[in-house]
């Protein structure tokens, strides 16, 4: 089969990449800058034998996903700033009782209601610490449609394959951006396919007994199965525990999981890395402003190179520490004040030679805004 | 081919982003070149002076938006008054009269387009201004092929609505000089 050929929307481009990737439920309160998403799947989900519903507001959106994907569906949910915040509680939930999980949430300024229709990368850390306690989780992002499908696609398997939400941090540019995607014909991805028990009826299924390498096969909750699914802390029949033996077990579970496959989670691109003097770190649709930058100084032999992430979450530190190492300058191309900077500071060698190339008014960050910030940077002036 | 970046402005409902998505989609889907497309969301996309950001090229597109556009279409004054400035000097200013006085010069090729009165002259329906618009831009600039955005047309409406829109389509192109270097026949 052909590949097919679209012009398409960032958002529809995630919506093909979780189709490809076998969604079969989706649960979601339309919000701007995510609402292409919802519309999009509310036609072509039912088409293909799956479910849409339009939740009443994004909490219940979360637990809808939550239960379906207990009965055996691939799930998603898609939203922007207000609504995440909304969905944090039982996305701890979903991490705690480990259930696989795609939530996509299309950046917009915040915080609160901010500002909905302008640009902005500043749920980075809510990704990563939104929800309370201890814990690690997954979230990956994408420059162009190509990589928004394909990341999507990612994040369905990394769910399945680790039984855990995974968090597509996508921003306004470039889910309302039209460009070309191509999507690739079934089976040219492998999909991953959840871990599902041996246990036959009748036999003692433990839902949380981890194998020896880690994974816990999942039984179709309504199947043949009964088991408890809370989120407490909780043994192995997945009944409510206080035991500390049991307690240490499932946090470190629970971290080490994700934080233990650091380098196999770990997407991304580099561009002219090998010789270059200044490296920038970006992501997402700023990704895009630094790469105009490096190939139109490449031109005139400056060696600028850039490293784009693509997972956030489990932060790749040691890529980023080895990738650095021998720039002069590392500049953050990123729109917030600072929060992969941090991050980047914290994994190089020497943080005093990272800086911040930054945008918070909801433009759109531009090659002439990042040029201006490197002409400092370089000692040249304003 | 040179990189070809277009601004097109108006109010809402004008059709401006219709037009801006048809032209970079037949340059995707059927020039087989690259093509990305924005655009201004939010209350001044329903009025108020809306927006959409074109680029088309054979080169990898990366930033993509248009700072500075080779070709400015503004189709109500308030369009002009708050983007005629940032034309690339020398690029291509497309105006209608009905809409758009010129207060003062700018430093660009002015084409100042009756798309409006054309098009309620010779087929009396304003919902096609915009594909008539589209025609002008295809005359004036070749950026891609005729039959490619005839493709693209054909792709929204069919029988007699793909057909008005193909007659306001060649209006459009008439109105800046005719189908001299465009290949109307290649289908």
């Amino acid at each position: 089969m052909e590949k097919s050929v679209k012009f398409v929307q960032g958002n529809e481009a995630c919506v093909e990449g979780a189709l490809y990737a076998g969604l079969d439920f989706f649960a979601g309160y339309p919000i701007t800058p995510s609402t292409e998403i919802a519309e999009s799947l509310s036609f072509r989900l039912p088409k293909k034998g799956g479910k849409f519903i339009q939740m009443e507001d994004e909490i219940s959106s979360m637990c809808a996903i939550i239960g379906a994907s207990l009965t055996g569906s691939k799930v998603m949910t898609a939203t922007s700033g207000p609504g995440f915040s909304l969905m944090q509680e039982s996305l701890g939930y979903a991490v705690m009782a480990e259930i696989p999980c795609v939530i996509v949430n299309v950046q917009r300024g915040g915080p609160s209601t901010g500002i909905p229709t302008h640009i902005s990368q500043g749920d980075v850390m809510q990704a990563r610490w939104g929800t309370h306690g201890d814990h690690s989780i997954v979230a990956m992002t994408a420059s162009t449609h190509q990589d928004v499908f394909d990341i999507t696609v990612d994040a369905f398997n990394i769910s399945e394959t680790y039984r855990t939400p995974v968090i597509l941090l996508l921003d306004e540019v470039v889910g309302h951006l039209r460009e070309r995607l191509d999507v690739p014909p079934p089976g040219d991805i492998p999909l991953i396919e959840r871990l599902r028990t041996s246990c036959s009826e009748g036999i003692d299924y433990h839902p949380y007994l981890p194998r020896e390498d880690g994974r816990l096969p999942m039984s179709d909750f309504g199947g043949v199965h009964r088991f408890n699914v809370t989120g407490l802390y909780h043994d192995m029949w997945g009944f409510p525990s206080d035991n500390p033996g049991v307690v240490q077990g499932l946090i470190r579970h629970l971290v080490d999981k994700i934080q233990n496959n650091v380098n196999l989670l770990a997407r991304y691109k580099e561009y002219h890395l090998e010789d270059a003097e200044c490296i920038m770190v970006s992501y997402g649709a700023s990704a895009r402003s630094a790469l105009h930058v490096v190939e139109s100084r490449r031109v005139r032999g400056e060696k600028l190179g850039l490293l784009e992430l693509q997972t956030l979450w489990p932060f790749p530190e040691q890529i980023v520490r080895e990738k650095c190492r021998n720039a002069k300058h590392i500049l953050v191309v990123e729109m917030n004040t600072g929060q992969v900077m941090e991050m980047v500071k914290s994994s190089v060698d020497d943080p005093g030679k990272v800086f911040l190339a930054n945008k918070v008014d909801g433009i759109f960050i531009s090659p002439t805004d990042i040029r201006n910030i490197l002409r400092v940077v370089q000692g040249k002036g304003v | 081919m040179e990189k070809c970046r277009l601004v097109f402005s108006g109010s809402g409902g004008q059709g401006v982003i219709t037009t801006a998505i048809i032209l970079a989609e037949a340059a995707v889907l059927f020039d087989k070149i690259k093509a990305v497309q924005s655009q201004s969301y939010g209350p001044e996309a329903r009025g108020g002076a809306t927006r959409s950001d074109v680029i088309i090229s054979d080169q990898q597109i990366n930033f993509p938006k248009v700072p500075q556009p080779n070709v400015l279409v503004c189709l109500t004054q308030l369009a002009y008054n708050k983007f005629s400035t940032i034309i690339r000097p020398g690029g291509i200013l497309i105006t209608d009269p009905k809409y758009v006085v010129i207060e003062s010069k700018l430093a660009a090729r002015h084409h100042e387009i009756p798309i409006y009165k054309s098009v309620m002259d010779q087929i009396g329906l304003p919902i096609v201004c915009s594909t008539c618009l589209l025609g002008s831009v295809l005359g004036l600039t070749k950026v891609v092929q005729y039959k490619s955005i005839v493709k693209s047309l054909k792709l929204r409406f069919s029988g007699k609505i793909l057909e008005t829109n193909l007659k306001s389509l060649d209006l459009g192109v008439g109105l800046v000089g005719g189908f001299e270097g465009i290949d109307k026949l290649a289908m």
